[in-house]
């Protein structure tokens, strides 16, 4: 997809974030660099420990980072103090204030803004209703439940209309069926307030289902950034792949690169067509990816074969564990149907077939 | 191993928590009882008066020094707990360090060093102090009091802080609010349980207080511990319980409330 010539809301340059000095320096963040779209929903996708909160803490403020800017709309906030930043965030554990009521709360931002007492209770109407809440406005924090906290969290943030929003693992702690009615709720508000969204989170599923684009990090370094598809289709690593979803990965020799498309010869003879990254010069060991949904089982000859291993069911789908005759695990993952079966058994002789566009070879 | 293992299941367990209770509490029972003798004696029955009481009451001496002690230990009380909490913030509104536990150890230096030494050393040092002022009023006693009882009241304001979410204070910040507003809005009013039980905790050991007392008073500064100290040299009568039993309801009434004001959440 080619970039909008949106404005950016925040860059970030060369950032880092070394911790502790001497022998037990541990760098949070090595050398960032990305820059988040005016009025985008932007994750930040990783694993614990990977520098993805460590980055929404310097954009908040309320850490500094070693060395590199932070530009919101082109000026360098970095060394500014939270309170001074027109950013707000909404917090993993909500942090509401529990000596204050619901609309306190709300209009907590708007006060220390000094603004006039009418525009406030105006302003925490207004973000009552955009967030349903307003028959509960008089309760104090601890009277509500996780899911209402959650809303009052992200109104409270929202109040005095921030140029950026910050949510860090926000839909952590509630449970399954309300983290998805949050989703949806999220995207809802971000739609209709308009203001850039930057979320963190380590759950890929939220960030596939939510996001504009998405920055996978690990290691303190961002790998990847583009959208959801991008991310999950064409992952450029091997940790991107293996991070988001299940994959199959299959060692290739790789070879007649033209159009982003190349020819990969499999441990198997067959050859496949995959897509592969700019620059990308034929190698005879890298490794294609083949995501199990995108693979097919048949009892006739397809581009691999083995035998099957192992067959799990998970009511959507069925994963069918296949030992291939290279030694190579794969799966391939059946949409199900009522009628009883996969069609497969333990121990049959298969085949699988990759479609035309399903191979991406990786950098590495 | 022993299914269900229960201290309580232990011979002679009984007996011995009832042997603890005895003697703590009988002597205080004794005390007590007899502050309503109507005898002139601490040791034989007369019969049920509230005439010591009274007495007690109308001795002007009692009362001048039971009103210096509110005196002493109410500024007292307000001066260490201002002292504490600042030190309370300090100590936990930070990055752990080299030196820090030194610190904790200095702000609780009067609960190591033994009474007498203090006394001692304050005595010497005030005694230079006046020579240079010439001033003697009870400006050395506040001032002493002040002082050991900051430990008492930055122990439990310290415990409420380390309790305390610092995302709050975060996300004050995060919506613009400065430090101080911060602190003004967000950390004082949920602090405040920590600050009022400090307050009543140093009010409390301040009332108490004999040694250093003893050794910092000037002629005429005599707190209610103080004289007492001084009637029982001379003999006792059921007024010192009478005085004693009044001094023991006001302490278990502000220990009763110091217990509620902690534990009240939020």
């Amino acid at each position: 997809m080619p970039d909008k010539p949106d404005r950016n809301a925040i860059e970030v340059v060369n950032v880092s974030k070394i911790f502790g000095s001497g022998e037990g320096q541990v760098a949070a963040l090595d050398t960032v660099s990305v820059s988040i779209r005016e009025n985008e929903f932007f994750t930040l996708l990783g694993p614990s420990g990977c520098g993805k909160t460590t980055l929404l803490r310097l954009i908040a403020g309320f850490d500094f980072p070693t060395a590199g800017e932070i530009l919101l709309y082109g000026q360098d906030i970095a060394p500014l103090p939270p309170f001074k930043r027109p950013v707000n965030t909404v917090f993993q554990s909500y942090a509401l204030f529990p000596h204050m009521t619901v609309a306190d709360n709300i209009g907590f931002g708007l006060e220390m803004l000094g603004k006039p007492k009418a525009e406030i209770k105006a302003r925490v109407a207004e973000m009552l209703k955009l967030v349903k809440m307003e028959a509960l406005a008089g309760r104090r924090t601890s009277q509500i439940s996780g899911g209402q906290q959650q809303r009052v969290a992200l109104a409270r943030a929202l109040a005095p209309q921030p140029k950026v929003l910050l949510l860090d693992e926000p839909l952590s702690a509630l449970d399954y069926k309300l983290r998805k009615e949050m989703q949806i709720e999220l995207k809802r508000l971000q739609h209709e307030t308009g203001i850039t969204f930057i979320f963190v989170t380590h759950d890929q599923e939220e960030a596939l289902t939510m996001s504009d684009r998405i920055a996978v990090m690990s290691s303190g370094k961002i790998l990847q950034v583009g959208s959801p598809w991008d991310i999950y289709d064409k992952p450029a690593e091997r940790f991107v792949a293996d991070f988001i979803g299940e994959t199959n990965f299959l060692t290739a020799a790789i070879s007649e690169i033209a159009n982003g498309k190349a020819r990969a010869t499999l441990k198997s003879g067959a050859t496949i067509e995959a897509t592969v990254a700019q620059g990308f010069q034929p190698k005879p060991n890298a490794t294609v990816v083949v995501r199990p949904e995108h693979a097919k089982l048949t009892k006739a000859k397809g581009e691999l074969s083995g035998t099957v291993d192992n067959i799990v069911y998970f009511g959507t789908d069925t994963h069918v564990h296949v030992h291939l005759d290279s030694g190579e695990l794969f799966t391939v993952r059946q949409q199900n149907t009522r009628s009883a079966g996969c069609g497969f058994e333990k121990g049959d002789a298969v085949g699988i077939l990759i479609g035309s566009d399903a191979a991406q070879v990786l950098k590495d | 191993m022993a299914k269900n293992f229960s201290i309580k299941h232990q011979p002679g367990f009984t007996a011995i928590a009832a042997t603890c209770f005895i003697v703590l509490y009988l002597p205080i029972i004794v005390l007590v009882i007899y502050a309503f003798n109507a005898a002139s004696s601490t040791s034989e029955w007369g019969g049920f008066s509230l005439k010591w009481f009274q007495s007690a009451w109308q001795n002007t001496q009692v009362v001048d020094a039971t009103l210096r002690s509110f005196q002493i230990g109410s500024i007292a009380a307000v001066l260490s707990t201002i002292f504490a909490t600042m030190a309370a913030l300090a100590t936990t509104r930070t990055a752990p360090y080299p030196g820090l536990t030194f610190k904790y150890a200095a702000i609780n230096q009067p609960l190591m060093v033994p009474e007498i030494v203090t006394g001692v050393a304050l005595l010497i040092f005030f005694s230079r102090i006046k020579i240079f002022t010439g001033y003697s009023g009870i400006g050395y006693l506040v001032a002493a009091h002040t002082a050991f009882c900051i430990p008492f009241a930055y122990l439990p304001i310290r415990a409420r802080l380390e309790n305390m979410d610092l995302t709050l204070e975060r996300a004050a910040a995060d919506l613009y609010a400065t430090p101080w507003k911060a602190f003004r809005r967000i950390t004082l009013p949920l602090l405040w349980p920590g600050i009022l039980a400090g307050l009543m905790l140093a009010f409390v050991i301040s009332l108490d207080d004999v040694v250093i007392t003893e050794f910092v008073k000037s002629g005429g500064q005599d707190t209610l511990p103080t004289y007492m100290l001084g009637q029982i040299r001379r003999g006792i009568t059921p007024e010192i319980n009478a005085i004693s039993t009044a001094f023991l309801l006001l302490s278990v009434a502000i220990v009763t409330l110091f217990f509620f004001v902690s534990r009240k959440r939020d």
